[in-house]
């Protein structure tokens, strides 16, 4: 009798023990971590690309394979988005028509800042994008805004985008629960398989990146936003971050979100913390 | 002798009916199915563009009046708005099976 209580005891005890080891891990899944996430994000890409420099990842495909960087190279000298950066310079500068300027809306008067964005607004309580930043400046100022998929927002994002080269994302997730959510609701969204296809954004930029879709060179999620916005040949023009998240819910057959969408600009806030430290490379061009 | 062809008449004339061309009901029944299907995925943020084109389909082939091939169309975007529900519930937990750990 006492030998079958024992055995019972240490049963439960083993039990408790083996239910004390699993729980804390159960919830550290739930619970993001930023930092040791956006490391093991970079380590998983340098690992899988071990010939390709950090830096480098923010040149998307041009960075997978010798022959498409040359590529690059030889298109640089004489760039597709030239035409976008120029307008965007002078769309910038030219006042509203109350006299002010976008870069009355903006810190250091907008130059220079592309690498801060998207940032947490703790007092709305959400992220706010480059490009959601840039029309609520309009309407503040009295004008109309402007589509989020079309030229002229890629446009005045091209030449912000300029004035930040070189300069590295700088994403901040400040001491706020909602932040965290933030990131933790873009990352679901990244992971998350949708549309008739089954694909979700780590199926093609995490997984499969350098390999092939169609004509295609998939490039890596590590730098992804570096270059934005970019000038497509696919396109024949420039292209906003809204235009490339939505065209990618499109050709997983997925009905794309509104553009601005809360999940979009989570989604923007985590990719984009994730290559904190790579530098700005935008405006791009892609193939 | 005669009663297995009566029989056999009247079972071919009970059968007729359900031969017989799909009605305006027929596809408002099979319409607004579809219809509560991809309001559901759209509750789940997740609708495919294959189920609105169906949808899109059945509406237009309704409009002609080919109300079969409106059927048609009407359950075929119920499938594919029921295939996306189910995608979104069974992605709720899975999608951390991908994340880079």
């Amino acid at each position: 009798m006492k030998a079958r209580f024992a055995i019972l005891l240490a049963t439960a005890a083993l039990a408790l023990c083996a239910l004390a080891s699993v729980a804390p891990r159960a919830l550290a899944a739930d619970t993001p971590d930023p930092v040791a996430e956006a490391k093991l994000f970079r380590d998983y890409f340098t690992n899988k690309f071990p010939k390709v420099k950090l830096e480098d990842f923010v040149n998307g495909p041009y960075s997978m394979n010798e022959d498409m960087h040359k590529q690059w190279l030889e298109k640089e000298e004489f760039p597709p988005y030239q035409f976008a950066l120029d307008a965007g310079k002078e769309m910038f500068e030219k006042p509203f028509k109350n006299g002010k300027t976008y870069a009355d809306c903006f810190p250091d008067g907008g130059i220079g800042i592309r690498q801060n964005y998207p940032y947490f607004d703790e007092k709305e309580g959400k992220v706010v994008t480059l490009e959601l930043a840039l029309n609520r400046c309009r309407e503040a100022n009295g004008e109309a805004p402007y589509s989020y998929v079309k030229d002229d927002m890629a446009s005045l994002t091209a030449y912000m985008a300029f004035t930040s080269r070189g300069k590295p994302f700088d994403i901040k997730i400040p001491n706020d629960p909602r932040a965290l959510e933030a990131y933790q609701d873009g990352k679901r969204y990244f992971y998350t398989r949708r549309g008739q296809l089954n694909f979700s954004c780590a199926g093609c930029h995490v997984q499969s990146p350098g390999e092939r879709l169609r004509a295609e060179v998939l490039a890596p999620a590590l730098g992804i936003l570096n270059a934005m916005p970019i000038y497509r040949s696919e396109w024949s023009g420039m292209g906003t971050i809204s235009r490339r998240l939505t065209t990618c819910n499109s050709q997983t057959r997925a009905v794309p979100l509104a553009p601005q969408s809360d999940e979009y600009r989570n989604l923007e806030y985590y990719l984009s913390y994730l290559s904190n430290g790579l530098p700005i490379s935008g405006p791009g061009a892609r193939p | 002798m005669r009663a297995p062809l009566v029989i056999a008449g009247l079972l071919v004339a009970a059968s007729v009916p359900a031969l017989a061309a799909s009605s305006e009901a027929d596809f408002k029944t099979a319409y607004a199915a579809a219809e509560a299907a991809e309001k559901q995925a759209g509750n789940l943020r997740n609708q495919w563009l294959t189920t609105e084109a169906a949808l899109t389909d059945a509406k237009k082939a309704a409009d002609a009046g080919n109300f079969d091939q409106a059927i048609a169309s009407a359950k075929e975007a119920e499938a594919l708005a029921k295939a996306s529900i189910f995608q979104a519930t069974s992605e709720k937990e899975r999608w951390k099976d991908m994340e880079i750990r």
